[in-house]
């Protein structure tokens, strides 16, 4: 399996043995965190979910294609669901290859198309006391009146 | 026809629900958003939207059939 969601923390150091190899000479990884900051709000917390079925497929076919493209040993992403602190790993991705280029390129690769193709939903807690869901809630402010000038970011 | 019915996140909080079986003569995923937005008052316009059967991505003009699962999903946001 080479992608997974979990809903405790992500232990990097044993999701780093998966991918020994012999004939890899470099493992390049990824950690997304939970930063303090989101367009100029103090985010206090995080809430993820996702529509696991579908994700672990496409998060699978994310992974499966970076590694025919970029021809690396091995790859995997995790991403973890449920209520999160600051500083908390939200995503991690780990490749190795023969060669530092392609598990750099991989690498980018998957969290690139992880971010845009995976569903999986963020809300947002604010000091204050607010909170939203990142990417909906000022597209849903929008008048509904004239649909077809609203942009979806991404 | 009986379809199943999934909801995540900002739609999940707008329908007060998870999930739900639902009877409906929405022959297309378009149509069923229709109605279901009629429903709940999903602020999300369907152009904002991707919607799966089965688990997989799919068209919004597929023709349903009886027992497909449904998902529509809003903008996303990994990582």
């Amino acid at each position: 399996m080479r992608f997974r969601f979990t809903p405790t923390a992500i232990d990097s150091g044993e999701a780093r043995r998966e991918l020994l190899d012999l004939g890899a000479g470099g493992y390049v990884s990824f950690e997304g965190w939970v930063r303090d900051m989101n367009e100029g709000r103090e985010v206090t917390r995080l809430e993820y979910e996702a529509f696991q079925t579908l994700g672990v497929k496409e998060g699978e076919r994310i992974v499966a294609d970076a590694a025919r493209r970029f021809g690396v040993k091995h790859a995997l992403c995790i991403h973890r669901l449920g209520s999160l602190e600051l500083s908390d790993m939200a995503v991690w991705v780990g490749v190795s290859a023969a060669h530092r280029g392609e598990a750099f390129d991989a690498c980018r690769f998957i969290i690139d198309e992880v971010k845009h193709r995976l569903p999986i939903w963020k809300k947002e807690h604010y000091r204050g006391g607010d909170s939203g869901w990142v990417n909906c809630e000022r597209c849903a402010a929008a008048p509904q009146h004239h649909p077809h000038e609203l942009s979806v970011e991404g | 026809m009986r379809l199943n019915v999934q909801y995540y996140a900002l739609m999940r909080e707008q329908a007060g629900r998870s999930d739900e079986a639902l009877e409906t003569s929405a022959a297309t995923p378009a149509d069923l958003y229709d109605e279901l937005a009629g429903r709940y008052g999903f602020t999300l316009s369907r152009e904002q939207l991707k919607v799966a059967v089965n688990s997989e991505f799919s068209d919004w003009s597929r023709r349903l059939a009886g027992g497909d699962s449904v998902v529509f999903i809003p903008p996303v946001a990994g990582g």
